[in-house]
């Protein structure tokens, strides 16, 4: 039984020790120079202006948690859109008392003042 | 295309939808009254909790599924729905003045407790695995939060981050488990995974692997050894009336799901998990006793004190039999109510800020607060198994039933073990009634609310200790669910 699984494990083997492979023979290899530049951390083919190692202000993950709260929210309402005929009014029901939980948090958010930037 | 939509009787979720009403309303009232006109919010969460219990009472007897057979509507559920309301309901009551002197009065917080508290009664009427898991989530990120609720503070900050981090990873652990056994079974209805298992599927390799990860799942939330390590740590570093609840509630909920799974759909193949469990139920209680011995912070002793507890009730579910449930129930209310009556002690005690969370910290206490000392010497004979507490008649159900089961000698590891704990515990005793406080640490500041929860827990302890018969009752039909045992 478990034989038939062994075209996955040949398949690992082969993906893993390629990419082994690939990174052992550049590295053994290719032709190392280092220069001033080429050491500089990678930055979109930029010079870098200052270190990476930044504190970011608590409000930036503040707002990517609300988009993520809410973009789950849209996605919900792809599929009962979908079969929203089939589901009646129960769906409705089910997803007004859905969307009126999250609106609780939208309110939250809103009276606590976390949408103010500044 | 049609949908059958199941009947669904929403009473019979009636606890649950008053708990999560109240937490919406909490957290609209929160946002829309301005500050320092919320000093209310405690009390109608305890209103809230109580309409709860109350409905919980009056479904009481009810039986069967519901929700296309996700949740399960039992007196096992509702004994557990009592508890948790318990626990959260004298948390409450222990935190209120405690918050005040941090100036961490968020009301927030008793959102969050409610949210838990939610989770937790998910787990334990779960009929899905899945739906345990969620359980488990709501009760998890509640605590995540609640256990770095003291921003400024660095242990609080690490107690948070530790918790979330192994919870992620025990998470995973579940969630791999499930997996497992759905490969195995096809299915993640307990009722069909019972089935399956008792059709034969019984030593597949797949659903051992996977009931061993459950294993792993829940013995890092009820910090069974060797999965033990955060609990110190964090118990340490949350805010105190956190620890309590963690160290209560959290546990609580996660037995109450294990023992679920376990009685009802792995009772067939318990040649496979009872030496796995007796070894870790008696690595858990020694290491949990030993090590307590060695601590001077209370905080850190009850922690070691909650892992050798976790062991006694592992011992519970190693027997395996009638008795064991029934212990199990009834140790779980007895713990409930020395171990928050002990942390509530230890939040009076602390005084302003936790300044004093060290054990001599309690010297003398006897003669300065007597009523004090005395409710704490209560708590501290519970845990060690002192007659005529609650915790010898549930160390006493439990060893019964190791031994009713044929496991001997786990119950002589188990009562040697007790022998060991009563020594860190009457040490705090000792230190209260036979040594002169060190100095003068301020007055201790009593509010109605906390010293009610020390009441009622005080009494509670002595009063199903004298008086088990009616608990054992209780519990007793709350365990009638589990035919295999």
């Amino acid at each position: 039984m478990l034989i038939s699984y062994l075209p996955i494990l040949v398949y690992l083997i082969i993906s893993i020790g390629l990419a082994v492979l690939i990174v052992a023979l550049s590295e053994a290899l290719g032709k190392k120079t280092h220069t001033a530049v080429k050491d500089l951390p990678y930055e979109c083919g930029m010079v870098p202006i200052s270190d990476a190692r930044h504190r970011y202000a608590v409000k930036f993950y503040v707002i990517t948690m609300f988009f993520l709260v809410f973009d789950i929210e849209a996605i919900f309402l792809y599929p009962w859109g979908v079969i929203f005929k089939p589901l009646g009014l129960f769906g409705l029901i089910e997803m007004g008392v859905f969307i009126l939980i999250l609106m609780v948090g939208l309110a939250y958010v809103w009276g606590k003042g976390a949408l103010e930037w500044e | 295309m049609t949908i059958s939509i199941p009947s669904i009787t929403l009473s019979n979720i009636g606890p649950l939808l008053t708990l999560t009403v109240a937490g919406l309303l909490l957290l609209l009232m929160d946002a829309l009254t301005p500050k320092g006109k919320k000093g209310y919010f405690p009390y109608l969460s305890l209103i809230a909790l109580v309409i709860a219990a109350v409905q919980t009472t009056m479904l009481w007897n009810r039986s069967g599924t519901d929700f296309a057979r996700m949740i399960y509507v039992d007196n096992f559920a509702f004994f557990f729905y009592l508890i948790f309301l318990l626990a959260t309901g004298l948390t409450i009551l222990i935190s209120i003045k405690y918050l005040e002197d941090y100036h961490r009065n968020l009301e927030e917080y008793y959102t969050l407790l409610i949210f838990a508290t939610i989770g937790m009664m998910l787990m334990a009427a779960g009929g899905h695995l899945i739906l345990i898991f969620l359980g488990l989530e709501i009760l998890s990120i509640a605590i995540y939060i609640l256990a770095g609720l003291f921003r400024e503070d660095v242990k609080s900050n690490e107690a948070a981050l530790k918790y979330l981090i192994l919870g992620a990873f025990s998470s995973a652990f579940l969630l791999f488990g499930m997996a497992m056994l759905y490969g195995a079974t096809g299915s993640l209805f307990l009722d069909d995974l019972a089935q399956a298992i008792k059709a034969g599927v019984g030593t597949n390799p797949l659903l051992l692997f996977g009931m061993g990860l459950l294993i792993v799942g829940f013995g890092f939330k009820v910090s069974s050894v060797p999965f033990h390590m955060w609990t110190p740590d964090v118990y340490e570093g949350a805010p105190t009336s956190v620890t309590a609840f963690m160290s209560v509630g959290t546990k609580a909920a996660a037995f109450a799901a294990l023992v679920r799974i376990f009685f009802l759909v792995f009772p067939e193949i318990k040649m496979e998990w009872n030496m796995l469990l007796w070894g870790l139920a008696v690595a858990t209680m020694t290491l949990g006793n030993v090590v307590a011995i060695a601590q001077t912070n209370i905080k850190r002793m009850l922690a070691y004190s909650s892992i050798a507890h976790a062991g006694y009730l592992l011992v519970a579910l190693v027997a395996a039999n009638q008795l064991g449930a029934i212990s199990f129930l009834y140790y779980l209310v007895a713990y409930t109510l020395m171990n928050l009556g002990a942390f509530a002690i230890v939040i009076l005690v602390a005084r302003k800020k936790d300044d004093y969370i060290n054990i001599y910290d309690y010297c003398g206490l006897g003669f300065q607060y007597p009523a004090l000392a005395a409710a704490m010497s209560v708590f501290m004979f519970a845990l060690a198994g002192i007659p005529p507490t609650a915790g010898f008649v549930g160390k006493f159900y439990v060893f019964s039933a190791a031994v009713e089961a044929g496991y001997i000698w786990l119950a002589i590891i188990g009562v040697m073990n007790s022998l060991i704990s009563v020594f860190y515990y009457l040490r705090i005793t000792v230190l209260m009634y036979m040594r002169p406080a060190e100095a003068d640490l301020g007055p201790v500041t009593m509010t109605p609310a906390i010293s009610s929860a020390v009441l009622v827990t005080a009494a509670g302890v002595l009063a199903i200790g004298v008086f088990p018969g009616p608990l054992y009752e209780l519990a007793l039909n709350s365990v009638k669910i589990f035919v295999g045992l």
